[in-house]
């Protein structure tokens, strides 16, 4: 270092402070996010237990009464809608894209993946309530011969099923490509078929990241927010079936935003529908990571 | 023999299945465009685009979204600088100052990983939070603040996965001929991944404009233009989510083509992107 000139020298000090300063803040970043809720949400935790928050079904702000029940299960059933919706879908195309498929197809698969990844959720809401909302009330409904408005739990859970699908479908593709090519060759020497040796090597192998693609793509739609909110119907009730109305938490806190400041406790309640919101999320992105790094992610 | 056939039917029927997800996939993005276009584009017009709202807006009188554009452009304009202010360093040091400490870039990986995973509606109440604990008032600025946070991982993680891929050789060079770190960083490594920062630039960009959670509580929302930062906005999404929910045909008309808009502002970045990325890449060493 003798040889350098003091302002090369100096140079180089600003510009390794500044990445250090950068790298202590996203370090802290999600303790800060955590922190900065929790101390919000702490009124209300003074005076209604957890318990009694959490799984209570009174959702009565002007009377005191936050019970997030309702919204907690709302929130179950659009997610676990999507989830059973996106699985299967985003499973068999990342098999056909990374085993099969012809190079036209993918040269149009990319940018499809890109360009719905890149989409904002306010125009999947927008296209839910153009096309999925009176498909659901004119066409889906009639056929298990019950009825609705169309903005029902249903057509939350399609919304969000074709909003995830990018993002878990990217991070399938990915785990497919890990796994080792020695594999399939000795699968197929033996004399397995192509479809075999998905189906019993690389299925198998690759077993661990599946499970946490789906872990990830369950936490994306637990948090989605602007897109199920406006198709999902927002009725503080617990939902009976997918043809009725929900009211996930991410809607919950969105749609109140304006008046919380002028009940005692409200903001307090909402701070805390999102502190649970990020711990949901923290936990299943947390498990999921933890399985993906297992199986070789970081290398 | 049979067992044979049996293996042969079994694989062709979900070749076909597969086929037909993949293209079920990309039928459902064509049908989202097309139907955003087609219900959007009739009530667009000039007005739409250059106009801010005059008085009886809701009520389907004259005027345009012009505030919701220059409002998003200038939201998503300043925290992409400011996310790149501070990610561009934080990629570049993850992958030169830490080169041997695998195990901590791995978990500033795993952090940043995480905190992709955060809903941007937490990112929005945080915000608020922040907002109320410094004494701002809804504005452009807390706006920034909030989106810069949310953009950071995204944008971070992007610039990474490029650097990665630089050799090691290239540094061991640099290093050689008497280059300090933030030369190696900034001359050699920036550079040589120009194009890959773009498009983390770009995309960054993308998840700026059209994210409406996360700025729901914090940039408020005001029919006039921004003047100073300390203002509020209105930005596109929530003007499309406002004028969604008049129950006014006319207003309705206006939020489906305030979509296209929208939509027509996220292809071209996309487009842009990739341009980008096949232009630039005939400066890179590989």
């Amino acid at each position: 270092m003798r040889g350098l000139s003091i302002t090369r020298q100096l140079r180089n000090r600003l510009h390794s402070t500044w990445m250090w300063i950068a790298l202590v803040l996203v370090i802290i970043l999600p303790f800060l996010i955590g922190i900065g809720l929790f101390l919000k949400s702490r009124l209300i935790l003074q005076d209604v237990s957890l318990w009694e928050l959490l799984f209570s079904s009174q959702w009565k702000p002007l009377s005191g009464k936050f019970g997030f029940f309702p919204f907690i299960v709302s929130s179950l059933w659009v997610t676990i809608l999507s989830l059973l919706i996106a699985g299967p879908i985003c499973l068999l195309t990342a098999i056909h894209l990374t085993q099969y498929a012809d190079n036209w197809v993918l040269k149009i698969m990319h940018p499809v993946i890109d360009i719905l990844a890149g989409i904002p959720s306010v125009i999947y809401g927008v296209w839910g309530t153009l096309v999925i909302v009176p498909l659901i009330s004119n066409h889906i409904a009639p056929l298990f011969n019950t009825e609705t408005s169309g903005y029902s739990i249903l057509a939350g859970g399609i919304v969000l099923a074709v909003m995830i699908i990018p993002f878990v479908l990217n991070i399938l593709i990915e785990v497919f490509r890990t796994v080792p090519i020695e594999l399939t060759e000795a699968s197929l020497s033996v004399g397995a078929s192509k479809w075999q040796t998905i189906k019993f090597i690389h299925i198998r192998k690759a077993f661990p990241g599946i499970i946490s693609a789906f872990g990830l793509g369950l936490s994306r739609s637990f948090g989605e927010t602007i897109a199920v909110l406006m198709v999902v119907g927002n009725v503080a009730k617990i939902p009976r079936g997918v043809f009725e109305p929900g009211y996930p938490l991410p809607a919950l806190i969105a749609n109140n935003y304006g008046e919380m400041l002028s009940i005692p406790l409200y903001d307090s309640a909402l701070m805390l529908a999102a502190f649970v919101l990020l711990i949901v999320v923290l936990i299943f992105n947390l498990a999921s990571r933890v399985l993906i790094v297992r199986t070789e992610r970081y290398r | 023999m049979k067992r044979r056939t049996i293996i042969r039917t079994e694989e062709i029927f979900f070749r076909v299945i597969m086929f037909i997800s993949s293209m079920i996939i990309a039928a459902t993005l064509f049908l989202i465009i097309f139907s955003i276009f087609y219900k959007g584009l009739p009530s667009l017009s000039w007005d739409m685009v250059s106009q801010t709202p005059k008085g009886g807006f809701y009520f389907g009188k004259e005027g345009g979204i012009l505030n919701a554009i220059v409002g998003s452009l200038y939201l998503a304009g300043g925290s992409t600088f400011l996310a790149l202010v501070i990610g561009l360093p934080l990629a570049l040091f993850m992958n030169i100052h830490l080169l041997s400490k695998t195990k901590w870039v791995n978990a500033i990986r795993f952090c940043l990983d995480l905190l992709w995973g955060i809903p941007s509606i937490v990112y929005g109440a945080f915000g608020f939070t922040l907002m109320i604990y410094f004494g701002l008032k809804t504005s452009l600025l807390a706006g920034i603040i909030t989106v810069t946070l949310f953009i950071l991982p995204i944008m971070v993680r992007a610039m990474d996965e490029v650097i990665k891929t630089i050799p090691i050789g290239l540094v061991e060079a640099s290093y050689s001929l008497g280059s300090t770190k933030s030369e190696t960083a900034y001359r050699i490594f920036f550079r040589q991944t120009v194009p890959g920062i773009v498009t983390a630039i770009l995309l960054s960009f993308g998840r700026a404009i059209g994210d409406a959670a996360s700025v729901l509580f914090t940039t408020g929302y005001t029919d006039h233009m921004p003047t100073s930062l300390l203002q509020p906005t209105a930005t596109l999404p929530l003007a499309i989510f406002f004028q969604l929910s008049v129950p006014i045909r006319e207003v309705q008309n206006r939020a489906y083509a305030s979509a296209a808009i929208l939509v027509f502002i996220i292809l071209l970045i996309s487009i842009l992107s990739r341009i980008f990325a096949r232009k630039f890449y005939k400066n890179q060493i590989k």
